[in-house]
């Protein structure tokens, strides 16, 4: 019989909460693993090729559930080398919501006040700079001008994007090649493995049990290189701590599969599930009206038919992010840029009374791609998930060798959230059909569910132990030793892309963690740096102590 | 793969992204649109690339749309040529209004049409089933259609020209120093 491989810290995930824990830990001592269940790749690797196989679907998933379809990363860096970096901060009522359990959502010590500290931390490390006008692609410059001609703000948000490095290729989740997009291989993953952190690749994590003393012991399995619905080989690594940070769509299933062994997990595991109130529209312009009416050339003859230049998203509008407003009747619009492949065919034709989604209509529009734009809309959906059974492996059913599968999430928006969506689609349709500019329809739910980029809050942070699997330090109720700093601990929608918000989040949890694993017998301490060197952390610290 | 297999997911193929006839004749593709449709753009390669998952399924499916094409033609006196598969044989109004009625929300079969539609769609506006600087040299109908600029002679897309250069909307009043809502 071989010895149980043995770690101090075990971090299952490497996005953004797995990241900064694993450089955190290891820079302050503790022996740290990593388990990832996606592959490793480099820019080198990171392909413009729409092919099954290259790194379009190596990358990331999409995992369709019952009324809720995720989308996200599977790979070292997780979300952070598929999304298109746009990182505002959450703005401060968001803190203040009630949502569907009647009192405050968010535990009493995080406030938009409390949080700032930990939003310029990570604002540091990766960094993230204001994107400006000069600089604003096509897309972004087309529904600022909308939004301005309809008297309404726009603004160039905040991204985590070297813009003097990017080429404006819009290949973003497919990786960027250029190094533009500063995601987490090129900050906290590479500052952990210098301090001595291990990642392993294509090792997805099963469940947990416990270990004799008093810590836990990880079990994973080998997947394949280029077929993930092969598993190889099983094996477990025992941990005085764990750092559950899988994503929101995987972590709970983690759990809820740990449970016969670890004892009952709280009740809100795998539940309040959010979407992050995700929704978009299609909107197809007319190159005409955008010269006549808003005075835009491109001075090649068109005025826009740019759908395909820039990066992502780059513009908001954040009129509705207004906290006098009642709750649910809040959002951000964002212009998006989803490539072909899964961006075209929830699109609706605007005009068409049936078979809006597919047949000689939807023809008909494809041949009009260069002029569309698509607006997503980010508002506060009432936590309406809930996971089912977990499968036997994975968080899925996949389908495809890569990106397809199906699990087990259910979600049925409620009045509330359809709500937020209906006025959203309204006033994306008054901005963007004002004087023949465009023709607009939402997507449609009835494939595929709600759409979500953004899962979040399976697993959330609180103070009331009966909707929150998390206490507000991230540790798991009556698991002591268990941490989850991923999405699934934010407690609900933020109006807003919510990458920064995890990342301050995890940052913030960090201390407390160090603190557990020093109480659990590792050598470990607090207080590194940012990955390039800054030290806005120990500012926080020194005015929360 | 037999040919009524063949005929039957090309068809459905056809109803989701519509072309023009490849030859006189074709029963598969229904010419209901002008230029390639998901069939020309290799829906059926991309639909049997193991790589998919959706391959052992067709077999089964390719039966069960028959068999709905089937009931729908007798419930409203369709009249069906026996020569072709069911759903084969159906006029295009129809066969649209079939795929409309299987991806409802509320079909229970729902989940496998709407799978056989996504890789459909998929063939024809992303081309998965080959690598896209292939797609480009061969003529791919789809990313030609949708107008998908081809890349640079290195395979790689570059845009250097890409902004209005200018500012075109005011910023909300509430924006931090950060750039950030408040």
């Amino acid at each position: 019989m071989t010895a149980a491989e043995r770690t101090d810290v075990l971090i299952v995930g490497s996005g953004f909460g797995g990241a900064i824990a694993a450089y955190h830990l290891a820079a302050g001592g503790a022996k740290v693993v990593v388990l990832e269940r996606g592959p490793w790749l480099d820019s080198d690797e990171f392909d413009h090729d729409f092919k099954l196989g290259s790194s379009y679907t190596r990358i990331f998933d999409f995992v369709v559930g019952d009324g809720m379809s995720v989308l996200g990363g599977n790979c070292v860096g997780g979300g952070s080398v598929v999304y298109f970096a746009t990182m505002p901060r959450a703005p401060g009522f968001v803190f203040d919501r009630h949502g569907s359990i009647g009192r405050r959502m968010w535990p009493a010590a995080i406030s938009r006040a409390a949080l700032d500290p930990w939003y310029d931390r990570v604002e540091e490390s990766l960094p993230i700079t204001m994107q400006t006008w000069d600089r604003v692609p096509y897309a972004g410059g087309l529904f600022g001008a909308a939004c301005a001609h309809a008297g309404r703000t726009a603004n160039p948000a905040p991204a985590a994007i070297d813009v003097d490095r990017c080429t404006n290729c819009n290949w973003m989740m497919a990786g960027c090649k250029f190094d533009a997009k500063r995601s987490l291989l090129l900050n906290y993953l590479p500052a952990a493995l210098a301090h001595g952190a291990e990642i392993r690749p294509l090792h997805e994590v099963q469940r947990l049990s416990r270990t004799d003393d008093g810590g836990y012991r990880v079990h994973y399995r080998v997947v394949d290189g280029e077929d993930y619905r092969i598993l190889h080989d099983a094996g477990t690594i025992d941990a005085k701590l764990v750092v559950l940070a899988a994503g929101a769509g995987a972590t709970p299933v983690i759990l809820q599969r740990s449970a016969p062994e670890l004892g009952a997990m709280p009740h809100a595991v795998g539940r309040y599930f959010s979407g992050n109130g995700e929704r978009l529209n299609t909107a197809v312009f007319d190159d005409d009206r955008v010269r006549e009416v808003l005075g835009l050339d491109r001075g090649d003859g068109s005025a826009y038919r740019g759908h395909q230049i820039g990066r992502g998203p780059t513009v908001a509008s954040w009129d509705r992010l207004d906290s006098a407003r009642p709750e649910y009747e809040r959002y951000s619009l964002e212009q998006l840029y989803f490539p072909p492949g899964l961006g075209t065919i929830l699109a609706q034709a605007p005009d068409a009374d049936r078979a809006a989604w597919f047949g000689v209509r939807k023809k008909e529009m494809l041949r009009s791609w260069p002029s569309w734009m698509t607006i997503f809309t980010m508002s506060e959906d009432d936590n309406e998930g809930v996971f089912g059974p977990p499968p036997e492996t994975g968080n899925a059913h996949r389908v495809s060798q890569q990106m397809l599968g199906n699990g087990p999430l259910r979600y049925r928006p409620t009045a509330n959230t359809w709500r937020g969506w209906s006025l959203a689609d309204a006033d994306v349709k008054d901005i963007l059909e004002r004087d023949g500019l465009a023709r607009v329809r939402p997507w449609t739910n009835d494939l595929v569910g709600a759409y979500t980029v953004h899962p979040l809050a399976s697993c959330r942070i609180g103070d009331d132990p009966a909707t929150s699997a998390l206490d507000d330090g991230h540790q798991l109720r009556g698991h002591p030793g268990i941490f989850v700093t991923d999405g699934s601990a934010v407690p609900g929608a933020l109006t807003v892309n919510p990458a920064l918000t995890i990342s301050a989040l995890a940052e913030r949890a960090m201390p407390g963690i160090v603190r557990a694993a020093r109480d659990r017998g590792v050598t470990v301490t607090y207080g590194a740096p940012t990955p390039e060197g800054a030290t806005s952390a120990r500012r926080a610290i020194a005015r929360t102590a | 793969m037999d040919a009524a297999l063949t005929l039957t997911i090309e068809a459905f193929a056809d109803t989701i992204i519509p072309g023009e006839k490849r030859f006189p004749g074709d029963r598969a593709v229904a010419g209901a649109a002008e230029g390639g449709g998901a069939v020309a753009a290799g829906a059926l390669r991309l639909l049997t690339d193991p790589a998919g998952g959706i391959a052992p399924a067709l077999d089964s499916l390719a039966v069960a749309l028959n068999d709905h094409a089937a009931r729908y033609a007798e419930g409203r006196a369709v009249p069906l040529d026996g020569d072709v598969p069911a759903f084969v044989a159906l006029p295009f109004a129809h066969r649209t209004a079939l795929v409309e009625e299987l991806t409802a929300w509320e079909h229970p079969e729902h989940e496998m049409w709407v799978g056989l539609a996504l890789f459909s769609n998929m063939a024809f506006d992303s081309a998965a089933h080959l690598h896209t600087e292939e797609a480009f040299a061969t003529g791919h109908p789809g990313l030609l259609t949708l107008g998908y600029t081809p890349p640079d002679p290195d395979g790689v897309w570059r845009f250097p020209q890409f902004t209005y250069g200018r500012q075109l909307a005011p910023p909300h009043p509430g924006t931090t120093v950060t750039g950030s809502p408040s």
